[in-house]
Parts: C-alpha cells; structure tokens; sequence
C-alpha cells in the first residue's frame, strides 16, 4: 500500500511537470511564428520536453532525500521537479537570465542544482558515470545516500552506460539506472536500434537485478523503485529499472515527426499517466476537491517561476568571461628551487 | 646543500609525485587515487608505487579497463566533494573516455555558472623516444590545453613533480597533470640526469602560472617544458661553448600560462625559439609565439619552432629520432635566430 501522501505529493510533482511543459512549448514559441527560427523568441535553441513522462520521475524520486543524487539527460524537466530543483532559478536559467542555476550559461541541457545533488548533461547516457562517482563517494564516506541516473531507451547503447553498470556492479555501488523507454530515439524505433524488447535485460550481463514496469503507472513505478532504492540504501548494490513512458511531443520543439504514425502519436495521447494517478488518489479516498486544489496549486508554482524568471535580467555580455574555475588563476608566484637546478640531457 | 639532510633528499620523479599524493592523503580522507594497475602494480610509470602498501584497496583503487567510468565516477566524487585523482596509463587513451573529459570534467563549473566544482586531478603519462609508436607515444599537450576549463601542468623534475602536485590535489577545479615517462626514473626506461633533484621532505605548492627560468641567457629564449626541458639546457650548453648564451623557460604549466616570464625574456634577448614534443601545427608552439606577438612584438627580432612534424609517431628508432626534437635540432634552431 502506497501512503496517500506519497501519492499527493508525486501527483503534485507530475502536473507541475505537465504543466510547466505544456507553459514552456507556449513561450518557447513566442518569436518563432509563423516561421521557425531556433534561435529566436525568449527561449532559444533546442527545447527537450518530457511531457508523458512524468510518472518515471515521480515514482523513483518520491523515494529520494535531497542528499540522494540523480543525474538526468538532455530531456530533465520533469526528473528536476520531482526532484526538487529550485524552480525558479531553472526557470531563468531556461529563459537564458543572470540568476538562472547556471547564471545562463547552461541552458535547459545543463542544469545544476548542488543543493539537491542534481545535474543533466546533454550527451547520450553520459551522466552515467558521474552517478556512479556519487555511489562511490557515499560508500566511501559510509553515508547511506543513493545516486540515480536517467537515460532514455536510446542511451542503452552506450558504452558510458555498459561501463557504468560493470563499475557500479564490480564495486557494488547504491547506484539505480531508469530507464525511460519512450519508444523513440528521435526518428528509431527500439526494434531497429536493439534486439533485446527489455532494456532492464541490460542488468543480467552484470549480474545484477533488473526490472521493467511495462505501464506508465506511477503507483507501479513508484513500489518497483521503492526495491531498487531501498536496496541501494542497504548497500546490496546496483539495480537498473526500465519503465514504459510516452513522449506526447516531438524529440525537440520543431521535430515535425514524420517519421511517426499518427496512430502512435494518438495512442501516447491517450495513455495519460496523470489521469490514471488521479483514478488512484481516488481509490486511496482522495477526493476530487483535493485533487483540483494539488492541481491549481501546482498550475499557480509554474506561473509564478515563469512570471519570476521572465523579470530577471539578462546577464551581462561580459559575464561570460566569468565563472571557467573556483579558483581563478592567482598569477605568477615566485617559488624558485632553493638550490642549484642540474640540467642535462642522456 | 646536503643530499642527506634530513629536510631534503634527492628522488627521482615518480617517488617525488608519489610522496606528495602520499602526504595529501594522509592529511585528507577525502583524496584517493584510481586506476588501471595502480594498486599491486603500483603504476605502470611508478606512479603510485608503495601507496597501496600504506593506504589499501580502498583509497588506492584498481578498476577495470573502462575509462568512461572511472573518469566519470571520478567527476561524480569530486562534485560531492571528494578530491578522487584518476589516472589514464597513457595519455594516448583520451579517446575511449573523451566525453566526461571536456563535456563534463572540463564543462561543468562554467555550465554550472559557477555553482559545481569539480575538484579533481586527471593523471596521464605522455611522450615518447622509446620506440612505442603512434598510439603510445604522444604528449597531445596542445589538445588538451585547447580545452577552456582544464588547468594542464606538466612537471620537468623532482621538485616540480612534488610541489605541481600538491598544489593539484588541494586546487578547487580540474587539474591535467601530464608526466613524462622518459622522466620518471623508471628501471626499464632511463631518464636522463636532470629530473632526479634534492625534494623538500616537507610538503610546498608551486603555484599554476608561474614558469620557471632554468637557465639564464642574454642571447635567445627557448620556452619548453617536459622532457625537453632537459633537451634545451643541454643544446645551452653545446651553445654556450660557441658562444650562444640561452636562456631555457619551463613553462610547467600550460593553463595558466605564465606569458609574463616568457615576454620579460624576450624583451631581453629578442630572440624566441619554442620547443614542444607535440605536433606542430595548432598546438603548444604556435600559441606561444602568438601569446608573445600580442604583447611584445616589437621585441621579437627571430622566431622558430621546434616540435614533431604534422605525423603520427613512426615506431622505428631512426624514425623516431627523426621526428622527435633532440637537443641538436633545438641548438640548429637557435643558431638560425642568431
């Protein structure tokens, strides 16, 4: 049985996420109608939205504390907000402004939140390894926390997440790898990238366990986790899960999809993971008036983040000169050997 | 200076490295070193030998041959605070783990506007002149150098070995520390006489940025660093006795580079000859020529480069020696300043 708060809470997380998505697609096109420039309008360059995917971020990261880290890929919005990530600070670092995480200097690919232990990257399955850099660090420190790292199906070609898995499996790391199987890497289909259906098959060359929850069920998702996490906290090792998710949109904000057959664009359209949470919250005697109050408080926190971060300045042109190290540079030091330097060559 | 004093001993460069990783993680929990054949090996380069014996399995990790994962869980324990230093055996295996290198590694303090540190030291053994060919062999200074995000140093002796170290172990950001194996006093590959120095017991930092006059000279500047440190003040020397007075520049760092002491030598000798043990075309010698061009061009009477042909590294010793600069092709090329 899964505590009803725990299902208010990811319900909450999972339409912030839909709703922030769907606001962002609106602002994102903003300047680049009627004809589309990537590079215009308040949000430029390549947008990545998760919506349909928001089960797979509230079910796992229900399970995590602020200390847990989680690494997330080029499509991290939804993953950021079940996680914690301060939102407004995300939302200006989206809108490319001075007190943005990154300060702007990341953009919606690379977002940083170290006081929830959180990071994307941009680059295919590449936030692997950091992840398992953090389940080393807690082992060695003897801390209970976990690392989490997300990848889409496409990513579980990778040599950065194979080499992960065997790192993490030989070292026995609290590390958990989710999967999201949302069917499509861009334009491939699953079946003409990998002859294995389930990625979470990916964990018996390891020998280590492996799940799929074959629903975008966030009460499934959530119990399956539950395991994985647990069994990291425990320091009884790594464990991949996989879990079936829909892209609603296209790969990126302008991905006309082609390539896709309207019937399956129809069908993530329908299978809605938030309407089949709120069939949940019911059966665990929620009612629809707290429902639609989790709702609208959620819908207000992502007008009030995108209202906040639109009044941010820009930063500064000059500001990209800052922030390349911690320690900038101290200049010329003098430190000469103190005795005679013998040079020579064989 | 007594070679016995009990403040200073003389050690070759792999034990004055080791001593300083050594003092750094008795006095920090948080360092600890991987990689390939670090622990019982003990370093194919004599990196790490002795540290499993005092530190164990724990603090001086064996991993598999994966470095996309090591260096990454390098990079993922450095922004949870630990000070992980990660070694790749050779330098020429960048490209199998490049990604968490410069995407991530180099990237992500400024992507992360400053929020995310990542305090780690990436290892590497670089160079050749032992006939291990074209993916073996090479220094790849420049490619790494090119990266913004990445403090290089490269140490030339003992007492840089230590002091660079240190100072890359207790440095906030990403530090490359790029060794020669012709340099590190290994049984099976001599180094020359040079790099063994008198080392202070005690620990000491040689900061980032500060380039160190090897030799003084009124005639000509030669700015290098590694290996052909040693090379440049043995080509002063042949020079000396034709009457050529070189001054020889150890940069031992690439980022920052210390162009101040490069361009106060060369307003006094006019003369600027750059050696470097990569390639030559978009690399170690142009950049430093050009660094000296914008800030004192009036000063610059000659300049010559001295650095391996656009090649691959040929395996045969005659070739080899053909493309790697010896302390002849460095005292041809200041003659041609003079």
């Amino acid at each position: 049985m899964v505590p009803v708060n725990d299902l208010q809470e990811m319900y909450r997380d999972m339409v912030t996420a839909r709703h922030y998505e769907e606001r962002l697609q609106e602002e994102y096109l903003e300047g680049k109608q009627p004809a589309f420039d990537i590079s215009a309008g308040p949000i430029p360059g390549e947008l990545h939205l998760a919506a349909g995917q928001e089960a797979a971020a509230a079910g796992v990261c229900q399970h995590l504390r602020d200390d847990d880290t989680v690494t997330a890929p080029h499509r991290p919005h939804h993953v950021a907000i079940a996680k914690g990530v301060d939102l407004d600070r995300m939302t200006a670092e989206i809108f490319g402004r001075q007190t943005g995480l990154g300060k702007g200097k990341g953009g919606h690919m690379h977002l940083f939140d170290p006081e929830v232990h959180f990071a994307c990257s941009g680059i295919i399955a590449e936030g692997c390894p950091p992840a398992v850099g953090a389940g080393l660090a807690a082992k060695k420190r003897n801390e209970d926390s976990v690392a989490v790292a997300y990848l889409g199906e496409g990513a579980i070609d990778q040599g950065a997440f194979l080499e992960s898995l065997n790192f993490a499996a030989v070292f026995d790391l609290p590390v958990v790898f989710v999967i999201e199987d949302n069917d499509w890497a861009i334009s491939m289909p699953k079946e003409r990238v990998t002859d294995v259906e389930n990625g979470a098959k990916r964990a018996d060359g390891f020998e280590m366990p492996g799940a799929r929850v074959d629903a975008d069920d966030a009460v499934e998702i959530y119990e399956v986790a539950g395991e994985a996490i647990g069994r990291a906290r425990d320091r009884n090792g790594p464990t991949v899960l996989e879990v079936q998710v829909h892209r609603r949109m296209g790969h990126f904000m302008g991905d006309p999809q082609t390539y896709r057959p309207e019937e399956d664009q129809e069908a993530a359209a329908e299978r809605d993971s938030i309407e089949r949470l709120e069939r949940d919250l019911r059966n665990h005697g929620v009612d629809d008036e707290r429902i639609e109050e989790i709702r609208e408080a959620a819908h207000e926190r992502v007008e009030a983040a995108i209202e906040w971060a639109k009044e941010q300045p820009k930063p500064d042109p000059s500001d990209a000169h800052e922030d390349m190290f911690v320690n900038p540079p101290s200049g010329v030091t003098d430190s000469e050997p103190d005795f005679e330097f013998a040079g020579g060559d064989d | 200076m007594s070679e016995n004093s009990a403040e200073t001993r003389e050690l070759t460069m792999s034990r004055a490295m080791v001593s300083a990783i050594a003092h750094e993680m008795r006095e920090n929990d948080e360092v600890f070193y991987m990689g390939e054949d670090v622990a019982d090996y003990g370093g194919i380069f004599d990196s790490t030998e002795g540290l499993r014996e005092e530190f164990g399995y724990d603090r001086v990790m064996d991993v598999p041959i994966s470095e996309t994962a090591y260096l990454g869980a390098a990079v993922g324990a450095a922004q949870e605070g630990m000070r992980p230093i990660a070694e790749l055996m050779f330098v020429d295996f960048f490209g199998v783990a490049m990604d968490q290198i410069y995407n991530q590694m180099a990237k992500n303090t400024y992507m992360s506007g400053g929020n995310v540190s990542v305090p780690m030291v990436l290892t590497a053994a670089v160079g050749g002149t032992y006939n291990d060919a074209a993916q073996h062999s090479q220094t790849l200074y420049g490619t790494f150098a090119h990266i913004p995000g990445l403090k290089i140093v490269v140490p030339s002796t003992a007492y840089e070995a230590k002091g660079l170290m240190h100072n890359a172990i207790r440095d906030d950001d990403p530090v490359l520390y790029l060794f020669h194996k012709r340099l590190m006093g290994i049984g099976w590959l001599p180094a020359p006489d040079g790099p063994k120095t008198p080392v202070p017991e005690t620990d000491y930092t040689i900061p980032f940025g500060s380039a160190d006059v090897k030799r003084t000279g009124d005639d000509v500047t030669v700015v290098t660093l590694g290996l052909h440190v040693h090379r440049a003040l043995s080509a002063a020397e042949d020079l000396a006795e034709e009457g050529i007075d070189a001054e020889v520049v150890d940069l031992r760092s690439l980022v920052p580079l210390d162009t101040d002491t490069i361009v106060e030598s060369v307003e006094k000798t006019g003369n600027l000859v750059v050696v470097d043990e990569d390639y030559r075309s978009y690399g170690v010698t142009g950049e430093i020529v050009a660094s000296v061009a914008d800030e004192a061009l009036a000063a610059l009477d000659s300049v010559e480069r001295v650095a391996l042909p656009d090649v691959p590294i040929p395996y045969s010793r005659p070739m080899e020696n053909e493309v790697v600069p010896d302390a002849e092709d460095i005292a041809a090329a200041v003659q041609r300043t003079q």
